[in-house]
């Protein structure tokens, strides 16, 4: 009797065909491509993307060159194809080029934000009792302020600048991080597998690196990625009030701004920096959707 | 596809033994625990007695089944055990020494003579993990070279019967319920425990594959000399595994006997309805009364004295008045002990057993 | 018992019309790489005021066919093949109206989980009350007594009390028995039941199966339990059908089947459930897991853990076909296996 018991979950194996092994990211990945909605929104992400980092080489004209011939000039003109701003310089090129700034002020708070909201977050559910405690209950503080609100306080308090409002714009996403990567891994370590970890003697900096941390990275990251979203139109908002960069730097917001005085000589052209904010806000839902969708386990 | 534990290379030592074949492997004494809920915003708070003095020992080789219905409090006891919920009272003594109080709790080397195998869930196995890096990881964790430890972790799948050829860079959600359970107790089994707690182990599986694992756990009992702590609600799994029963109701053990003589002749009522109220695989054999009515009552409000006694169908004042002790039944020491005034002696209930006066004398 | 629509009475005029006929039925779901078939081809037939039980492991296709006699797999996206009949009346031509007054109506259904039928944020009370006045047209005072009557059905103790309580106020007994209540108010023709006491502990499984059967029994009522477990059919059930891999591989006498059964599957499941009494020996093991329904062999589906198997049971699936009066069962070598069983 002793070692037979080998044979006993093989049997069926025997007649059934294998099914094919593939690494969890290689499964998720599939699973996105899967989604035409998704792989659209990532699609027109990319081209913004890939334009705004080769703006030099793909902008049609300078975006700092006016010409007073060419103010407020209507979509279709030939030197300037989706018509010139206030000061007559080409659209198109502020559009590329604004991406840059524009893109780089929705992205950075955010990563900030993943980084130290996720790192305060994974101690508090992973530590638990008081520091858990003393953690959630100071990022509640910050929950206290509608968040462009908070923004608006502190890049004003220090005054407008890029840098200044990278950094008002982190302070509002390292409390909902925080506070989502606390859950996961609260959640996480009460699994099992965890426990079983624990058991087994293995060192709470062992643990987290090998059993926890590639659990909730997944969930935190899409949820970080969701925040872009609203990243995108709080950073608009603070170029808008003139708490971002100083013109003449090309800006979505800061262009929306100028051009909204023009908006009845020139409705479509002052329409244009919105429908980019617009475009890439709902481009970045779509994909950290489709992510989260591509994510959830299941047979 | 011959697999023996005796000629695989394991990468750790076995922990040794200190107090002899007459020691008890596992000393669990006046074990206590209370959850505290609070009760929404101005409500007060509740405590739950989840465990309230609970006693038991396992012996070397011995498998201890503890049975009881949820909320009965097994499963606390089995996480109090093995030290992942802190005590509020309470010692474990392992093989004669201290393991854990509330104050003190051993680490290093001797913490992995107990190990626990969970009842099989998609969360039981890291799903981001490979087979072989889920049973690598303990045996790593103790200091074994990666390279040795992911052999070693190979020559456990094919001990649990999952040939490690093909089973070895799988992920947990391309097996099946029965071979994630084989993976639980390989994992378990990786770093040399010489006690394994096994909580609802075969609950989740289809009753197939129940009987494979069941078969898989007797055998690696027998090959390793494992002793085991089985809390299972089957009552038919745990008669079929167990030496020694543990009957828990409401967080207290009401008995405790050798499983054959548990199972012939049950001295608590609760024990005698919980037997009842299983069903019959005969059709022309079915039960024909509920053995006993209603719900078990919320923990947070248990009934005074005996806590059966609401529920009990030969309850009377003496049981309302106070608790009945644990108490043994017989004078021969088989070790058979039940709590219930109507099972001992000169309690005042009107069916406790009259005894003669010598052996009264000389139990007092 | 005094408000039937025509259709129904008509049908229990006749005697022996069945109260459910299925024929044919197929249901297949949408997975990541096409269409699942879950059921193939279940063929099933029970007489009215009998007790069918569908006895089968994870993935046998016993929920999905439970689901499907009230129609409720349309709204899930699967697709459904085949015929089902309740009382003569085919569920698959229904209107999403007509469904939703058939269940609850002349179909009770109980769930494994109340809490998932039960709404938390209404007085038990007041939804069975709800479910009597829009079926039955009758006023609110007249469904609240039904209500009353139905809870001294159930023997839940204080009714009065409890008619006032919310779901999750009541123990997991209580819940279930209020569920029977519910599905009982419209006094139905067929009681559908899922699992309904898995989730319970024991002293309180064997009260409400013993319940449900005392009710099937008083009122006439037919009933098709869906279980895993061998002893909660042996206590209730009149027939049994096997269900395996999305068929019924053994249908007959609950006694037939479960003291004397014919298909080495169902053989093996009698033999491997454990008993106390088998202590110190080894289980009668069936190798293998419950079958992955998308990825089947040719042939029999059992035939991979069968103990019994020959060469062509790789290569035909095998019919129904009796082996003794009401008693019929699909292996190709049933007949011929040895009478006794292996242990």
């Amino acid at each position: 009797m002793h070692g037979t018991f080998g044979e006993t979950a093989d049997a069926e194996t025997a007649i059934i065909p294998e099914m094919k092994h593939h690494s969890y990211s290689r499964v998720v990945l599939g699973r996105f491509m899967r989604q035409p909605v998704a792989m659209t929104a990532a699609g027109i992400l990319l081209v913004i993307i890939l334009a705004a980092i080769f703006a030099n080489y793909v902008a049609p004209a300078d975006p700092f060159q006016t010409r007073v011939a060419r103010r407020l000039a209507e979509i279709g003109t030939p030197d300037r194809w989706l018509g010139g701003d206030e000061l007559g310089r080409d659209l198109l090129s502020r559009l590329i080029y604004g991406g840059r700034i524009s893109l780089s002020m929705a992205v950075l708070p955010v990563a900030v934000g993943l980084f130290v909201g996720g790192l305060l977050g994974i101690l508090a559910g992973y530590a638990g009792g008081r520091t858990n405690m003393a953690i959630m209950r100071a990022m509640d503080v910050f929950y206290a302020f509608p968040s462009i609100l908070l923004a608006v306080a502190i890049a004003g308090a220090l005054g407008p600048g890029l840098m200044n409002a990278v950094l008002a714009l982190s302070m509002v996403f390292i409390p909902p991080i925080a506070r989502m990567a606390e859950s996961v891994t609260t959640q996480v370590r009460s699994y099992e597998f965890v426990i079983a970890a624990r058991l087994s003697g293995a060192s709470t900096a062992r643990i987290m690196r090998e059993h926890v941390l590639s659990n909730v990275a997944g969930p935190i990251l899409v949820f970080a990625s969701s925040q872009v979203s609203v990243s995108i139109i709080a950073a608009s908002g603070l170029s808008f009030l003139g708490l971002g960069v100083a013109p003449p730097n090309p800006d979505w917001g800061l262009m929306l701004s100028a051009l909204r005085q023009s908006i009845y000589v020139n409705p479509w052209v002052a329409a244009l920096p919105g429908a980019m904010i617009f475009i890439c806000s709902v481009c970045f839902n779509l994909v950290s959707d489709g992510v989260r969708r591509a994510m959830e386990v299941r047979r | 596809m011959t697999v023996d534990f005796s000629r695989m290379q394991a990468p750790l030592p076995l922990i040794e033994d200190h107090g002899g074949p007459q020691q008890p492997l596992l000393i669990a004494s006046g074990l206590r625990k209370e959850f505290r809920l609070s009760d929404g915003l101005f409500g007060g708070r509740t405590v739950v007695h989840a465990v309230d003095d609970l006693s038991l020992t396992v012996g070397k080789g011995e498998t201890v089944g503890i049975v009881g219905e949820s909320g009965c409090g097994k499963s606390t006891a089995a996480r109090l055990i093995a030290g992942i919920t802190p005590a509020d009272d309470g010692e474990i003594i392992f093989d004669g020494e201290s393991f854990w109080t509330p104050r003190a709790r051993i680490d290093g080397e001797r913490r992995r003579a107990i190990q626990m195998v969970f009842q099989d869930s998609a969360s039981s196995l890291n799903p981001r993990m490979t087979l072989t890096e889920t049973l690598a990881f303990g045996p790593r964790a103790h200091g074994v070279s990666t390279e040795k430890a992911r052999a070693y972790a190979r020559d456990l799948l094919g001990a649990v019967g999952l040939p490690p050829a093909r089973f070895a860079e799988r992920y947990p959600i391309q097996l099946s319920g029965g071979q994630r359970q084989r993976v639980n107790i390989a994992r378990a089994l990786a770093i040399r425990p010489r006690l394994l707690i096994l909580d609802e182990p075969v609950s989740a599986l289809d009753k197939s594959v129940e009987a494979q694992v069941l078969n898989l756990l007797v055998d690696l009992r027998d090959q390793l000399g494992l002793s085991y702590l089985f809390i299972s609600h089957d009552l038919n799994v745990v008669r079929y595994i167990a030496d020694r029963v543990v009957v828990m109701y409401l967080g207290q053990i009401v008995e405790e006997a050798s499983s054959a003589d548990i199972f012939a002749a049950p001295r608590h009522p609760y024990t005698r309805a919980l037997f009842a109220s299983k069903p019959s695989p005969d059709p022309r054999k079915r039960v024909s009364a509920p053995p006993l009515t209603g719900d078990p009552p919320d923990p947070v409000n248990p009934p005074s004295g005996c806590r059966f006694r609401t529920r009990c169908p030969i309850a009377e004042s003496v049981c309302a008045a106070s608790r009945p002790p644990l108490a043994a039944m017989d004078v021969g020491g088989t070790g058979h002990r039940a709590a219930c005034w109507a099972a001992l002696p000169g309690s005042g209930h009107s069916l406790s057993p009259r005894v003669p006066a010598s052996v009264l004398g000389s139990v007092q | 018992m005094n408000i039937h629509d025509p259709l129904s009475a008509s049908a229990r005029a006749g005697a022996s019309a069945p109260i459910l006929d299925i024929s044919g039925l197929a249901v297949a779901y949408r997975g990541g790489a096409g269409w699942t078939q879950v059921v193939r081809g279940v063929e099933l037939s029970l007489d009215p005021g009998r007790c069918l039980v569908l006895l089968g492991e994870s993935g046998s296709g016993k929920s999905v066919t439970l689901r499907a006699i009230v129609g409720l797999l349309r709204e899930e996206g699967a697709k459904v093949e085949g015929r089902v009949r309740v009382g003569g009346q085919d569920v698959t031509s229904l209107t999403s109206a007509e469904l939703l007054r058939m269940r609850g109506g002349r179909v009770g259904f109980i769930f494994q989980e109340p809490m998932t039928a039960l709404d938390p944020v209404f007085r038990i009370g007041h939804q069975i009350a709800e479910t009597i006045v829009q079926h039955r047209g009758v006023s609110w005072r007249e469904a609240m007594a039904k209500a009353r009557e139905l809870f001294d059905l159930v023997q839940i103790p204080s009714a009065e009390r409890r008619l006032q309580a919310y779901p999750n106020e009541l123990s997991g007994g209580l819940r279930q028995r209020a569920m029977i209540a519910m599905a009982m108010s419209c006094e139905p023709e067929l009681l559908l039941a899922d699992e309904p006491t898995t989730a319970l502990d024991a002293t309180v499984q064997i009260q409400v199966l013993l319940l449900l059967r005392e009710i099937q029994k008083e009122r006439g009522t037919a009933m098709v339990f869906v279980t895993h477990d061998l002893g909660v059919a042996a206590e209730i059930a009149d027939e049994v059908a096997v269900m395996y891999a999305g068929r019924i591989v053994e249908h007959g006498d609950a006694g037939q089947v479960l003291l004397n059964p014919a298909h080495p599957y169902t053989r093996a499941l009698t033999n491997c459930v454990v008993q106390g009494s088998y202590r110190d020996r080894r289980l009668g093991e069936l190798t293998g897991s419950p079958p992955d329904v998308s990825r089947l062999p040719p042939g029999c589906s059992f035939a991979p853990r069968c103990i019994s198997r020959a060469d062509d049971c790789l290569r035909t699936e095998p019919a129904r076909r009796d082996m003794a009066p009401g008693h019929d069962v699909a292996c190709l070598h049933a007949g011929s296996l040895s009478a006794s069983r292996p242990d």
